[in-house]
């Protein structure tokens, strides 16, 4: 590394040992640095890992990507992993998970996300119609089991179905950026040519390394690929006839999951398989069995079944002491996080999103299995 | 005699419902102008304290030293009202951004979350005006009512609602401790004081030495500038907070109520409660901004989760509400609500029972109950 982009380098490394000490925490004390700084600009931060919106583009008719510029605390990611976004979306925070599905040795330094806009996908379809480049989102560090091994496999196997090609995307580009020359097959399911992330890209990598064999199914009755129909052990047998010495990876819709999932457990390969569960949005709850489920209290470790009652009645017959005070939804104390399920606002009969988020205990009812952090 | 005994029961449910309506209406209009709202003012207030601590630094200069004031009693009177204040009733809850979040937030003031939230939107906002249930009523210093037995050291009245004026941050930070029950009422006993006290002296420490110390310290020979400069900014946040406060709930013809209208309340009565609890007071926008919108203190009391911003849109159909039923709406210029809050501090430091017109209520109440939306709650 040369001594020019040492400087900045070590500066800003001063700049953060700095901004993190203990007066300037005290100085700031009790908002924090953080607080301060994100008023001169919204990227910076000591802590968390924002990113700006560098460039949209619509690689096919339903899907948008993302490239983001993170700052300075973003760590990096292994091929495969995934990280929560967070965007504001009319005032509201909401977080989803994406999987990059750049090359880690991309020079820029930058993310790529590739989502699919689903008819009910609420995040996914604000991110295709109106985040703005300049815009600037939260990221999570990166996280995730599914990941390319340090030690690279000798023989590597690709199995995608729809938005589920992001991380193996990611894998495939590192690979190939590292010069790696065990061979890669590539097996990708869409419904219709015209629906295929990547197409272009990924036609062009298969001319220009010899190792790279890509497969594409189509749905019954379209044309441009080399199979056709959903996954079947027969596409493997005619096209990937080596497939138990491959490594494989897999990411896609549950029905195709479970496909290839039966047929390595068949033959007695499961541990070479590697797999991230891409799942669509949870479908709307139906209110009438409101009163089905259970409610469960992740940190006390407690499980009661749902009796209908709001949730800090409900936690307090569990035996738990959550914070409380006016009971009727005006003070705020018994305020918690609900990281999954639904719950009904008793004073508006609203129902919540899914989604992790505060919740007043004493007026809210679960809708359904609920997850609180008590 | 109060029209909270001559409304029928079915009046009552319809200005629950009506008021419901207003509430619900507004909950689901929330969104990105709220958002924009807030966090405009976190950053003027974030700007306006860099810049007055800046200037402060320069405190020498008469000039600087006046402006680094202003400034920092602006952003601490901002931080404190309209955001502070706010966030922690959780009005930006819904935003799901953990920083401005009534869990989370934490203001330029002694005073702790946990405290606040006990003693301010539990004990204040449940019970607004209800004698010994609110202690907001004279926090434990003052005689603000006839009703309140009166006690020889009420004949200071006037001088301690100096002090608690001048020191209200600190006052405000120790109100949960209800010293009075340890000083005066012998009802708690130093090591319970002492165990309640500690949360509360660390953030006072963290204040103050930021404050008082650390701030001064870094002007080095200009210390003294700084440190008189900071004094100064938390007094003008202390003695504007606490007339707002004190004009929200003391006026003469505010009411105040006996513990019994707690019995099965409904939730028209505890709205009837808080409009005939509270009062407005008038002005411009800036006005509005830098009493945390509590100048409208009638609609805050309604609806504490409401963002502020909201409330002066919201006032005309609640004054069209009061009318309509005959329920008063008090409000008035800040003079005349000061004039009136003062009024009451110099009539109730001398004994026996010397009008604010809430009186009649305080006589025998039978409450009036209505079957649907009661709600049944505990006190802590
Ligand atoms: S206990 Fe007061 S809001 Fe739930």
């Amino acid at each position: 590394m040369n001594a020019t982009t040492q400087t900045p380098r070590r500066f800003q490394q001063g700049l953060q040992r700095l901004l993190q000490s203990r007066v300037a925490g005290v100085l700031s004390y009790p908002h924090g640095v953080d607080r301060y700084l994100e008023v001169l600009n919204p990227l910076w931060s000591t802590t968390e890992v924002r990113a700006r919106v560098e460039k949209i583009e619509h690689l096919t008719a339903d899907s948008v990507t993302v490239t983001l510029q993170p700052n300075t605390n973003w760590q990096g990611f292994i091929p495969g992993q995934f990280v929560q976004l967070t965007v504001s979306i009319d005032g509201k925070r909401h977080t989803r998970c994406y999987s990059p599905a750049n090359s880690l040795h991309r020079t820029d330094g930058r993310i790529e996300l590739t989502a699919k806009a689903h008819a009910n996908g609420f995040v996914s379809r604000y991110l295709r119609e109106q985040l703005q480049e300049g815009e600037v989102v939260t990221l999570s560090p990166a996280g995730g089991e599914f990941a390319l091994p340090e030690q690279r496999p000798e023989r590597v196997l690709l199995i995608s179905g729809g938005s589920g090609i992001t991380p193996v995307m990611s894998m495939l580009r590192t690979l190939c950026d590292e010069g790696y020359d065990g061979e890669i097959t590539f097996l990708h399911y869409a419904n219709r040519a015209e629906d295929m992330i990547y197409a272009d890209e990924l036609a062009d990598i298969a001319t220009r390394h010899n190792n790279v064999t890509l497969l594409r199914a189509f749905g019954e009755g379209e044309s441009g690929g080399e199979l056709s129909g959903l996954f079947c052990s027969e596409h493997l047998c005619s096209s990937v006839p080596d497939f138990a010495q491959a490594t494989t990876f897999l990411c896609g819709p549950p029905p195709m999951m479970a496909a290839v999932e039966k047929v390595w457990e068949e033959e007695g390969l499961s541990d070479r398989l590697h797999k991230e569960q891409f799942t669509l949005a949870t479908p709307q709850l139906d209110t009438s069995d409101e009163a089905g489920g259970e409610v469960r209290f992740a940190r006390s470790e407690t499980l009661v079944a749902n009796n209908g009652s709001n949730l800090l009645e409900q936690a307090e017959a569990a035996g738990l002491t959550p914070e409380s005070g006016c009971r009727m939804g005006i003070c705020y104390s018994c305020t918690c996080k609900k990281t999954a399920g639904k719950v009904r606002d008793l004073r508006t009969g609203e129902i919540s999103s899914g989604d992790e988020e505060d919740i007043q205990l004493c007026v809210s009812v679960p809708v359904g299995t609920v997850t609180l952090d008590i | 005699m109060s029209i909270y005994h001559t409304l029928t029961p079915e009046q009552f449910d319809a200005i629950g419902q009506e008021l419901d309506a207003i509430r619900n209406r507004e909950i689901a209009d929330l969104g990105e102008k709220d958002e924009k709202y807030i966090r405009t003012l976190i950053k003027r207030q974030r700007q306006l304290e860099v810049a007055g601590r800046g200037l402060l630094m320069a405190g020498f200069l008469p000039p600087a030293w006046l402006a680094g004031v202003a400034c920092l009693s602006a952003s601490k009177i901002l931080d404190n009202m309209e955001i502070g204040h706010n966030v922690m009733h959780g009005q930006y809850d819904w935003m799901g951004d953990k920083n401005i979040n009534s869990r989370n937030f934490d203001w330029d003031n002694t005073c702790t979350n946990t405290a606040w939230k006990h003693t301010h939107n539990f004990e204040h906002h449940t019970f607004t005006n209800v004698l010994d249930k609110d202690h907001d009523i004279g926090y434990g210093i003052l005689r603000m009512s006839d009703d309140q037995e009166w006690e020889p050291r009420f004949v200071l009245n006037p001088i301690l609602a100096v002090i608690l004026s001048t020191f209200f941050q600190h006052f405000v930070a120790v109100q949960s401790l209800k010293l009075e029950d340890y000083l005066i009422y012998k009802t708690k006993t130093k090591e319970e004081l002492k165990a309640e006290f500690k949360p509360t002296w660390k953030k006072m420490r963290k204040q103050l030495f930021k404050d008082y110390l650390l701030f001064p310290a870094l002007a080095g020979p200009f210390f003294p500038f700084v440190f008189a400069g900071n004094v100064t900014a938390n007094l003008a946040r202390n003695l504007w907070s606490s007339q707002v406060i004190f004009n929200g709930h003391f006026p003469e013809e505010v009411e105040q109520f006996p513990e019994s209208v707690l019995e099965d309340e409904s939730r028209g009565h505890w709205y009837v409660r808080q409009m005939l609890g509270s009062a407005n007071f008038e002005g411009g926008r800036l006005m509005h901004i830098m009493s945390g919108n509590l100048s409208f203190q009638i609609e805050h009391h309604l609806f504490p989760d409401i963002p502020a911003h909201r409330y002066a849109r919201i006032s005309p159909e609640v004054k069209a509400i009061c009318e309509k039923y005959g329920l008063p709406y008090n409000t008035g210029s800040f003079m005349k609500q000061s004039v009136s809050v003062w009024k009451r501090i110099f009539k109730m430091s001398l004994p026996g029972k010397r009008g604010g017109k809430g009186k009649g209520l305080m006589a025998k109440v039978i409450p009036l109950k209505s079957e649907s939306g009661s709600t049944s709650r505990q006190a802590a």
